[in-house]
């Protein structure tokens, strides 16, 4: 009960900063757009696909898990500005639940990525992109455990390196072979096999074959689970993880 | 009200490859009494913060035990988050929000209802004189007014005590002055208050007790008159004609508030006395009864400076 309410009061707070300063929907949405518009259209040719639009059922799933990794994983800059203001030193003396301060924000990420994604999904749709909607409610609901998932341990994180300049290349370092070992961009199918062996081992493949299975309306597609359950476990580990670090000591 | 034996904490800090452990505290005992604002005093580094931090929750002490209004600090750390209010040093409100709200905010994060948050940030602005701008963002506030703010939030849940970390450093003359009433007026409302400061002459002006510390210890405990008093007592300068000089020593040198005589060459005397008020009087009355002529009378008391030399070995200013 007290959880849920001082999430509640982190989150609120969050969100009305993060409202305040609208231009962030655009900036979180037009990327995706930029790849929607300029890259998609050479999928269709290199996929060997039907149509545009089974072309849009590949990538615009894979653009999601993207999205929903990279978001999560640069808010801990965020956490640093909170850091230095001492806006975080100045929760932690109440008897605030320390689970909640990583919560609060934590969920405000969720939201957002959510909302982004609507947008995306939509505009993908005047594509004519079409997707059962109960599948889609189940992809919006992996996308949202890994945005938890990557915004946890980016706040963990920057608590524990508290400056920018050593989460910024640490977190494009982790990133990168993350993005590229789970055929985001391009299905991991063309890739030979040991490349295939690799990527068994990145969860987030596991995920983007969930969400791809999802948006294919192939909902008995063990995929679906796996990449469900995996990420689920990821994401209860790095909130565990992460709240940890709200409890302990921070400068 | 704060009862703290042998705290300590030391740190780890890594030079290239050596480990290396930082005594930051090294047995802290202190006993601040309930409604007394009570100052905590030392250079840069001394382990003043590190000792405030431990008493807010902030960081886990290594060993000792402290009560804070009435709680443990060790086996109850969130009875003592209730109980107590934290400023830190480096400020603790977000440019984008406005004090209302960082005020609101905090309250709620006390369990305090929203209603009741609403009517205490309403009541703390107005005290802190910043209902003007309570709904403008932080970042437009000057340094003064932002310095209220984030006592105002300390307080905000109404606790027993405060912890001001370096509560004027950074603020102008007049902001100085005018947080230093503020400051009183918290006693006044029946807190006890912790400040922490490396300026002598505040720590003179506001403080009820002090503590002076050094080096991870406390070098030092009183009410600043006491501490002065111990270093040196007070020295009351006489001003004579040469002529006339040596019949005064002769005449005061047995008085009892005397504890040492000293002869100025171009003539006139020091007089090493433990309270010059009361001395004064005396010594005028001794010398117009013997006829001797007085040309000049001063009072000079040592300052926390001079007991801080005493102390540490070092002026604070150059530490």
């Amino acid at each position: 009960m007290k959880l849920a309410r001082d999430t509640w009061l982190i989150f609120q707070r969050q969100a009305q900063l993060l409202l305040r300063n609208p231009v962030w929907v655009f900036v979180g949405v037009f990327q995706p757009v930029m790849y929607l518009l300029l890259f998609a259209p050479l999928l269709k040719p290199a996929l060997n696909a039907p149509t545009q639009a089974a072309a849009y059922k590949i990538f615009v799933p894979g653009l999601l898990v993207l999205l929903a990794i990279f978001g999560g994983l640069f808010q801990g800059f965020g956490l640093i500005a909170e850091l230095r203001a001492g806006v975080i030193e100045r929760s932690r003396v109440t008897p605030v639940s320390r689970l909640a301060l990583l919560l609060g924000r934590a969920l405000r990420d969720v939201v957002s990525l959510i909302a982004q994604a609507v947008i995306i999904t939509l505009l993908a749709v005047l594509f004519d992109l079409r997707v059962f909607i109960g599948y889609l409610l189940l992809a919006y609901l992996m996308l949202a455990l890994i945005a938890l998932m990557t915004s946890a341990v980016s706040y963990g994180v920057a608590l524990k390196v508290k400056s920018e300049d050593a989460l910024a290349p640490l977190m494009n370092t982790v990133a990168q072979p993350v993005l590229l070992l789970s055929g985001i961009l391009l299905p991991l199918t063309f890739a030979p096999g040991w490349l295939q062996g690799v990527a068994k081992w990145n969860p987030f493949s596991w995920a983007v074959d969930g969400t791809r299975a999802l948006f294919a309306g192939d909902l008995g597609n063990d995929k679906v689970w796996q990449g469900l359950s995996i990420i689920a476990v990821l994401a209860v580990a790095g909130v565990v993880w992460a709240a940890r670090q709200f409890a302990r000591s921070v400068r | 009200m704060i009862e703290t034996r042998g705290l300590r904490k030391s740190f780890r800090s890594r030079a290239g490859r050596e480990t290396k452990t930082v005594d930051a505290v090294r047995g802290v005992n202190l006993d601040v009494a309930e409604g007394e604002i009570f100052g905590f005093l030392g250079p840069n580094g001394a382990g003043k913060t590190t000792t405030l931090r431990m008493l807010a929750t902030l960081i886990e002490p290594d060993g000792g035990q402290a009560t804070i209004a009435g709680a443990d600090l060790r086996k109850d750390p969130s009875g003592v988050r209730r109980r107590i209010g934290y400023v830190p040093q480096g400020g603790s409100t977000w440019d984008e929000s406005s004090a209302r709200e960082e005020l609101v905010l905090q309250a709620r994060l006390y369990g305090i209802t929203k209603a009741d948050a609403l009517r205490r940030a309403a009541r703390a602005l107005d005290a802190f004189q910043l209902s003007e701008y309570a709904d403008r963002k932080c970042k437009t506030y000057s340094g003064g007014q932002r310095r209220r703010v984030e006592i105002a939030l300390g307080i905000i849940h109404e606790p027993k005590i405060v912890f001001l970390d370096e509560p004027t450093t950074g603020l102008d003359p007049q902001s100085r002055a005018h947080m230093w009433d503020e400051i009183r007026r918290l006693r006044t409302e029946g807190m006890t208050v912790f400040i922490t400061t490396h300026y002598l002459d505040e720590a003179d002006a506001l403080c009820d007790r002090i503590a002076i510390m050094d080096h991870g210890e406390i070098v030092a405990e009183g009410t600043p008159a006491e501490l002065k008093r111990e270093i040196s007592g007070e020295v009351v300068i006489v001003g004579l004609d040469a002529a006339t000089t040596p019949q005064a020593a002769e005449l005061l040198d047995t008085e009892a508030y005397v504890t040492k005589l000293e002869t100025v060459d171009e003539g006139g005397l020091r007089l090493y006395v433990d309270e010059g008020a009361v001395a004064i009087p005396q010594v005028l009355r001794r010398l117009d009864h013997a006829g001797l002529e007085l040309r000049s009378i001063e009072l000079h008391r040592p300052s926390l400076d001079d007991v801080f030399l005493t102390k540490t070995g070092r002026s604070l200013r150059e530490s």
